[in-house]
């Protein structure tokens, strides 16, 4: 396998174990977790590998089939797509590592289709981040809903619900997506990123150029859980398997976010995106809405899934919101928190997935602090990840924030500094009550006569410890390492 | 300027000693001689630095970048050393004396207690010896960070909802210092430490130099007690008694003090000041604070509070003597955190004597303990004079170099401010000596002194004041740093 056929095999090692796990899942059930694993693991490794690649080399350009772009469909492998792939293979390796234990006990019947379907899931993720023509895009936007549909179902009782308004909220970003592109498909002819984005400058102010623009960017805030339309979000995450919400939570919305910064920075660019009226600022409002209407509605959660639901559409926000500000110092920020966030929610919804293995729930008012003894490892590492999401230094979530401010004082926009400050003080409020929980005797709780009563360390097994610890150290090294990351952002940034 | 990693070493020293003491967790002696030993290392190291303050050269540690252009960068000029000596001095007094009050109280999870604390002084070193802004903030927030666990460590009521204040005064500030930060970075490009300030022919826009002041002013002055968003730390008073001590007395609070000084003298500078009326409004904030404090320690019948208000007013000193903008008024500054920090910090460990030994914590129950309780009452009633401004304390020679500077200054209200402050402090500490030596105690017999690990301290500090006070060059020769750190910020150069 050569560097050229990389963008290829990173996807498609998805496909091939999408199709294996049935096959071998149907003579030998119990091999469909190790067969998952193997499949991330592998897409993760290629990944690396191809990251390697790209630094030393440049971008790859494979097309299929021989046929040459614009006609042909082509995958490119660009700073971007490498950084993304990255990110959401790592955090799926980690994620399904993590999910045997709980796949017994979460839905112990249908774990062969659950496996299955998750390789679909994250070959459309892939697809998405590494394909170069927008139609394609579209397929493997499908393809990763309809599985995200199906992993979501799989749940509690309430979980095939809000499915269902997930699918058809989905359905119609898609729609619109689809029809957006239809707008400037009829404008430009060509289906290509590349090739359109040379042609667009000649067609901005056109009124079905506009018109495409904002169908596709509605359309794909509706999968980005862009304020408002970030609906179905709440009840997904929090009725879906732990597993399911951990893989999706990280992976899911960067994607949509993915999108947003292809199709208006890479392919419309900020000239022709605020040709007729500043759809750059527009975005940025509703991004600044959606943070702190995320962290308001976080903070009136007694349910962690929920709260870390809520938290995550106010993240979103903080991507989106740099990518609106469409200056250097926004983009480090938005892209540095695809990574970050990534980091920290995966972390943080495999701890709400441990609690629930060992205590039955993870409601906030029950959390009281014989977690503490029980379970030191994981509260540590839930400590890091929300330390990190207040963005205190020296965690990662600290420079995320900084390189956002220094985007917003840049276009002099005060309000969205004043947003970004204001949340991390909310970010605080939610995350603390959480860690006061669990750290401190509740004191308004007498302690019974010759209390202390000795609470046993009941952390879980090394297989789902192991990932959760990892990724908190990740998040600190992110956090000290942060200028190599952020020096390869910054030569990412189109124009 | 020499180059060296000589200032890393005592931030890291102590961070070190953390993972030894939660190892010896179980073997109380064993752990608390990590923490001196690690006290004790630290300050030898800092020692090590104060030859090149002396005469007034900067030593440098360019760690790594944290962000394109801004390195963590540790730089010990000649304040820096000042306030790391005074703080890492301190420390040693203050382990000692620890040991003696969570033995004697007794206190539960010591462990937590003395890793916090250590990790405490390594933040402050970082802020004492940070080069730039952003190295400040980091170990800024790391101390916030670390200080919280130690404010609830008792974990009952008070302690928790004081802690929820401490955290919300804190992090806010810390937000507002992001914010002044990130808009000097995008004017100017650079956040140095600058002997004299940055701001001053400058590229920075006029009209933001107010606003800019007044989020540094938020930032700082939380930490730095100014009314009105001084409330924490009355409240902080529900932590133990060394905390109270080391952190409320000399580390948190003179980190915000210092902080001021950084940002009156190196950031903006003496020019700016003055040119843009910031100076008025520092000095019409810090006159404000120190007689409304001083008329509120009356109403305080326990002890710690009485105290606490105390320091409200003392660190205002500091901030007088930085905003009088004279070369004596910004030494009377500087001595005075030196000059406070033993004070104070002998105050504050009569408490804890008082009330490990007697379990009494109000002024009103503490007539006659000067019998039971000689050798403490006497440094107290040493440390209130000098608090007070009279000689042969160090507390007079501080106080006689802000008037001086005020007059220096042509200002006569700041000297009026400090006379009538001074009556006041010794219209709030009098009473309490008078208490405690004419009048007749009740239930003392068969109490003595408080176990020597805590009054061995308590003398040693209350003899540090009385011969810094007549002899100020004995020790270190402090004083003349102070006066080369003032020369500095006026000469506006810093070799």
């Amino acid at each position: 396998m050569t560097a050229y056929q990389l963008p290829v095999f990173i996807p498609f090692t998805y496909l091939a174990f999408a199709v294996l796990i049935p096959l071998v899942g149907l003579w030998k059930r119990k091999l469909s977790h190790p067969m998952a694993v193997t499949g991330s693991g592998l897409a993760a490794g290629l990944s690396l590998y191809g990251f390697a690649a790209y630094v030393n080399t440049g971008p790859i350009h494979h097309t299929f089939g021989g046929w040459q772009p614009p006609i042909g469909i082509e995958f490119v492998y660009d700073g971007l797509s490498a950084f993304f792939l990255l990110v959401i293979n790592m955090v799926a390796f980690l994620v399904l590592l993590h999910s045997k234990p709980v796949a017994a006990r979460e839905f112990r019947g249908k774990r062969m289709p659950f496996y299955s379907v998750t390789m679909l899931l994250m070959l459309g993720f892939n697809g998405i981040v590494s394909t170069g023509d927008l139609f394609n895009l579209y397929v493997f936007l499908e393809i990763s809903s309809l599985s995200s549909y199906g992993l979501i179902a799989i749940g509690n009782r309430h979980a095939p619900f809000a499915a269902f308004r997930y699918l058809v909220l989905g359905t119609i970003g898609g729609s619109m997506y689809l029809l957006g592109l239809g707008f400037l498909y009829i404008s430009t002819g060509t289906l290509n990123i590349i090739d359109m984005a040379a042609m667009l400058p000649h067609f901005a102010g056109k009124p079905p150029v506009l018109t495409g623009l904002i169908l596709m960017t509605v359309g794909i805030g509706i999968k980005a859980a862009l304020f408002p339309m970030h609906g179905w979000l709440p009840d997904a995450y929090t009725f879906a398997s732990s597993t399911s919400s951990a893989l999706i939570a990280p992976t899911g919305t960067k994607v949509g976010a993915y999108i947003l910064i292809r199709v208006l920075l890479y392919l419309f660019g900020i000239e022709s995106m605020d040709a007729v009226f500043k759809v750059s600022s527009v975005l940025g409002m509703l991004a600044g809405a959606g943070i702190l209407y995320g962290s308001i509605m976080a903070i009136a959660q007694s349910e962690l899934k929920r709260m870390l639901a809520y938290s995550s559409v106010s993240q979103i926000g903080y991507i989106i919101m740099g990518l609106s500000l469409a200056n250097p110092a926004g983009f480090v920020g938005a892209v540095l928190h695809v990574l970050n966030h990534a980091a920290m929610k995966a972390c943080l919804f495999l701890v709400a997935a441990n609690l629930r293995f060992r205590e039955g729930h993870s409601n906030i008012r029950l959390f009281n602090d014989t977690y503490r003894k029980k379970y030191p490892w994981t509260m540590a590492c839930f400590t890091v990840a929300a330390v990190s999401m207040v963005g205190l230094p020296p965690m990662a979530g600290f420079f995320s924030k900084w390189y956002l401010v220094l985007g917003t004082i840049a276009n002099a926009n005060w309000v969205l500094l004043a947003v970004i400050l204001m949340s991390s003080l909310l970010n605080a409020v939610y995350f603390f009550r959480v860690l006061e929980k669990v750290y401190m005797k509740n004191p308004d709780k007498e302690s019974p006569a010759g209390e202390e009563a000795v609470v046993m360390n009941r952390e879980v097994k090394p297989l789902m410890l192991a990932p959760v610890v990892i990724l908190a150290t990740g998040i600190i090294v992110i956090g000290i390492m942060n200028m190599s990351v952020v020096s390869y952002i910054l030569k990412m940034f189109p124009g | 300027m020499v180059e060296s990693f000589a200032p890393l070493f005592p931030v890291l020293v102590s961070l070190g000693a953390v993972p030894l003491i939660v190892a010896s967790r179980n073997k109380p002696n064993l752990r608390e001689s990590w923490t001196i030993l690690a006290a004790l290392s630290k300050f030898f190291l800092v020692l090590n630095l104060l030859p090149y303050a002396s005469q007034g050269i900067t030593v440098e540690a360019k760690i790594f970048e944290i962000s394109p252009g801004l390195p963590l960068l540790l730089r010990a000029d000649p304040f820096g050393v000042y306030f790391a000596t005074v703080a890492s001095g301190l420390w040693i007094l203050t382990s000692f004396y620890s040991i003696g009050y969570v033995r004697g109280a007794p206190e539960k999870k010591q462990t937590r207690y003395f890793s916090c604390f250590a990790v405490c002084l390594s933040a402050t070193m970082g802020i004492a010896f940070a080069g730039n802004l952003l190295t400040f903030i980091l170990f800024y927030e790391i101390l916030t960070l670390a200080t919280y666990p130690l404010v609830i460590h008792k974990e009952n009521k008070e302690a928790i909802g004081a802690g929820r204040q401490y955290l919300i005064y804190t992090l806010t500030a810390g937000v507002l210092l992001i914010a002044g930060t990130a808009i000097i970075y995008s004017s100017i490009g650079q956040i140095d430490f600058r002997a004299g300030g940055i701001l001053g022919n400058s590229a920075f826009p006029s009209n933001m130099m107010v606003w800019v002041f007044l989020l540094f002013l938020g930032g700082v002055g939380v930490k730095s007690a100014l009314m009105p968003i001084h409330s924490w730390l009355p409240s902080a008073m529900a932590a133990p008694t060394p905390v109270s001590a080391l952190l409320h007395a000399v580390a948190v609070v003179k980190s915000g003090v210092f902080g001021m000084i950084r940002v009156v003298g190196y950031v903006f500078g003496t020019e700016v000041m003055a040119g843009f009326g910031l100076n008025d409004i520092l000095i019409t904030v810090s006159g404000a604070t120190i007689i409304l404090a001083s008329l509120m320690a009356f109403s305080q019948d326990n002890l710690k509070r009485r105290l606490a208000y105390s320091t409200v007013g003392h660190l205002s000193y500091v901030v007088l003597g930085a905003a009088l903008l004279t070369p004596l008024g910004m030494a009377g500054g500087v001595m005075h955190i030196a000059a406070h920090a033993t004070m104070k910090i002998t105050l504050f460990f009569c408490a804890g004597a008082i009330y490990v030994n007697l379990h009494r914590q109000n002024i009103s129950d503490l007539d006659g303990i000067a019998k039971v309780m000689p050798f403490t009452m006497a440094s107290f009633t040493i440390a209130s004079m000098g608090l007070a401004g009279l000689p042969p304390v160090n507390g007079f020679l501080s106080k006689w170099y802000l008037a001086m500077g005020s007059l220096e200054g042509h200002m006569v209200v700041p000297v009026l401010i400090l006379i009538v402050s001074g009556v006041l402090n010794v219209g709030y500490f009098f009473p309490i000596v008078h208490r405690a030596y004419f009048h007749r105690g009740v239930g003392l017999s068969g109490h003595g002194e408080a176990s020597p690990f805590m009054v061995v301290p308590i003398v040693i500090t209350a003899l540090l004041s009385v011969l810094l006070g007549i002899f100020p060059n004995l020790f270190f020769g402090l004083f003349d740093i102070a006066g080369v750190v003032s020369a500095s910020i006026f000469e506006g150069v810093a070799r």
